[in-house]
């Protein structure tokens, strides 16, 4: 049987980390098909289909689905479910809204988060925030299984040429209605997909020293990121955590700044390739996950941070 | 309105995790437990509620071994009128919860549902979708604000991108996130006044759901560790590590 993978998208535009889970899709069952569920979605039913290891398009256009509501999405899954051995989508606030529902009502214990694709019945996931891995089985026939974005490459997204097959709505609820989103936007990498992040905490002690942070990510053309208790304290928007609870990064240079390093963010960044710690504490458990600790001020470092990247003739992009 | 609240006993945020050496589990004898740190946001939003007159009853309700109870006791003292706790022992899955928490609904017809958008433990974010998909009823999940109105809820939600505000029609399941208030100190007098508060008892297998895990753990272990790093005694010498030694920069 093939595997049915959910895209995300925002009917303009496939979502970055949709390309990672197809990744960990096809290392399930080559036989992989994509359902998009959208509304003039025509684009991304056309960039998907371009995507080498997809085999076939089910496109779902409606404009019931304009806007991203797990109960429209689920009732949608479910009409074409029966045919797949696995239904997959990625670990973000997207799938972990939608897979659960789905799952649910096809009665199948899901496997959440895997960071890892040992069989197509057994996989590897984190638990505890990351400070166990667990080697779990599914005995359920069919599955379904959430995936983290960052274990996996995304996938090529040139080359191939899958056939889209268009397909029939299903109901819509009448209790969810969609109000709006604020999204920030911004011009810097996305925080998820980010080559380099940098992250400041409670030792910036206000939203307005977050400026020494967005100066060095200007500099190195990195995201930003916070731990909770900088967004708690209200110096920095929610979509920028990292942690437990937040975005789960892997970039290969993370440099945490005026962060202490609790397990729940450690447990969203400590797979990072090159960790950097700035911090006055020379005890912050963060420091135990660095590979460069500089134990200082950070009022006092960041700005000669800059300035030593000022020096260098280059910096890779 | 009625307001029925899940509750989870877990080891403590605060705990560092030791996993055993057989590979079957992690260590809980002799760690602190203790609720699920969003659930505690989940209580706390419901007893809010209360206050300010929108609604009349909050049940407080847990499914796990006798201990588990310790979690309804303490919803209990911080607001919460009554408990029921389901009683099961061993490992249960998010689908087994959700099927009991079902059964619970049905038989109090609460107006709201609140729990947890994820418990600390096992990771897996599912009993409320799932919940709410068995009842047919809308979902709002990952709430970091919740407005209440006669027949509706506007609930921001705390997505990748930012912020989303969906409006559901109750009765309705909502996951807390823990950013939506912040949880008070149960006060002395409370806690003993909430020992005086009944907790009704329930065994799962009573209930006619099967809790047989459906995921086998084949191997729980330690997550690879991190080479030792080592400190640097400038921001130049940083700056030449990430260039010259990391090549990052």
């Amino acid at each position: 049987m093939s595997v049915l993978l959910i895209a995300e998208h925002n009917n303009k535009e496939v979502k970055p980390f949709t390309l990672n889970a197809i990744t960990a899709a096809s290392q399930i069952d080559q036989d992989l098909h994509v359902l998009l569920i959208g509304s003039k979605a025509d684009d991304v039913a056309k960039s998907l289909s371009e995507v080498p290891l997809v085999k076939k398009v089910l496109h779902i256009d409606h404009e019931i689905y304009e806007n991203y509501i797990a109960e429209n999405y689920t009732a949608a899954i479910l009409k074409h479910a029966d045919k797949y051995s696995h239904i997959i989508c990625s670990a973000n606030t997207f799938g972990k809204n939608l897979m659960p529902r789905v799952a649910a009502l096809l009665d199948i214990s899901q496997v959440s988060d895997i960071i890892k694709v040992i069989s197509p019945d057994t996989f590897l996931r984190p638990i505890y925030a990351g400070n166990a891995f667990a080697t779990v089985k599914s005995n359920d026939e069919k599955k379904c299984v959430t995936i983290r974005p960052t274990s996996f490459e995304a996938a090529e997204t040139t080359g191939g040429s899958a056939e889209i097959e268009k397909i029939d709505a299903a109901d819509q609820s009448e209790n969810t209605k969609f109000i709006n989103r604020e999204e920030i936007k911004s011009d810097r990498p996305e925080l998820g997909t980010a080559r380099i992040v940098i992250s400041g905490g409670r030792g910036l002690q206000s939203g307005e020293n977050f400026k020494l942070i967005t100066d060095v990510a200007d500099k190195l053309n990195a995201a930003i990121g916070a731990s909770r208790a900088a967004v708690d304290a209200g110096y920095i928007t929610n979509e920028h955590q990292v942690g437990q609870t937040g975005k789960v990064v892997v970039p290969d240079l993370y440099i945490a700044v005026g962060i202490s390093g609790a397990i729940q963010h450690l447990a969203g960044m400590k797979e990072s390739k090159v960790i950097v710690a700035i911090n006055k504490d020379g005890e912050a458990p963060i420091f135990s996950v660095a590979d460069y600790g500089l134990e200082a001020d950070l009022f006092e470092a960041l700005p000669q941070f800059l300035e030593e990247l000022n020096k260098l003739n280059t910096i890779q992009k | 309105m009625k307001i029925l609240v899940a509750v989870k006993r877990v080891i403590d945020y605060n705990v560092q995790i030791r996993v055993k050496e057989d590979g079957s589990g992690v260590v809980t004898d002799n760690v602190k437990m203790s609720t699920n740190p969003p659930d505690d946001n989940a209580i706390e939003e419901a007893v809010k509620i209360k206050e300010a007159g929108k609604a009349t009853e909050i049940i407080a309700v847990t499914v796990g071994e006798e201990k588990a109870q310790e979690t309804v006791r303490k919803a209990l003292a911080v607001g919460a009128d009554r408990g029921i706790h389901v009683k099961v022992d061993g490992t249960i899955e998010p689908l087994a919860v959700s099927k009991i928490l079902k059964k619970i609904v049905e038989k109090e017809n609460p107006d709201l549902v609140f729990m947890g958008k994820q418990a600390i433990d096992d990771d897996c974010n599912q009993t409320g979708q799932m919940l709410a998909a068995h009842l047919n009823w809308p979902q709002a999940t990952f709430a970091s604000k919740i407005e209440v109105n006669d027949k509706s809820l506007q609930v921001t939600r705390e997505v990748d991108e930012g912020l989303e505000t969906i409006e559901v029609n109750t009765p309705a399941i909502i996951t807390c996130d823990l950013r939506l208030n912040e949880p008070r100190y149960a006060s002395l007098p409370n806690i003993m006044k909430a020992k005086k508060k009944p907790i009704e008892q329930i065994n799962a297998s009573d209930l006619g759901v099967d809790t047989n895990p459906r995921i086998e753990h084949i191997k729980i272990e330690e997550p690879p560790k991190r080479k030792a790093g080592i400190k640097v005694a400038s921001v130049e010498e940083l700056v030449q590590k990430l260039k010259n030694e990391a090549k990052v920069i």
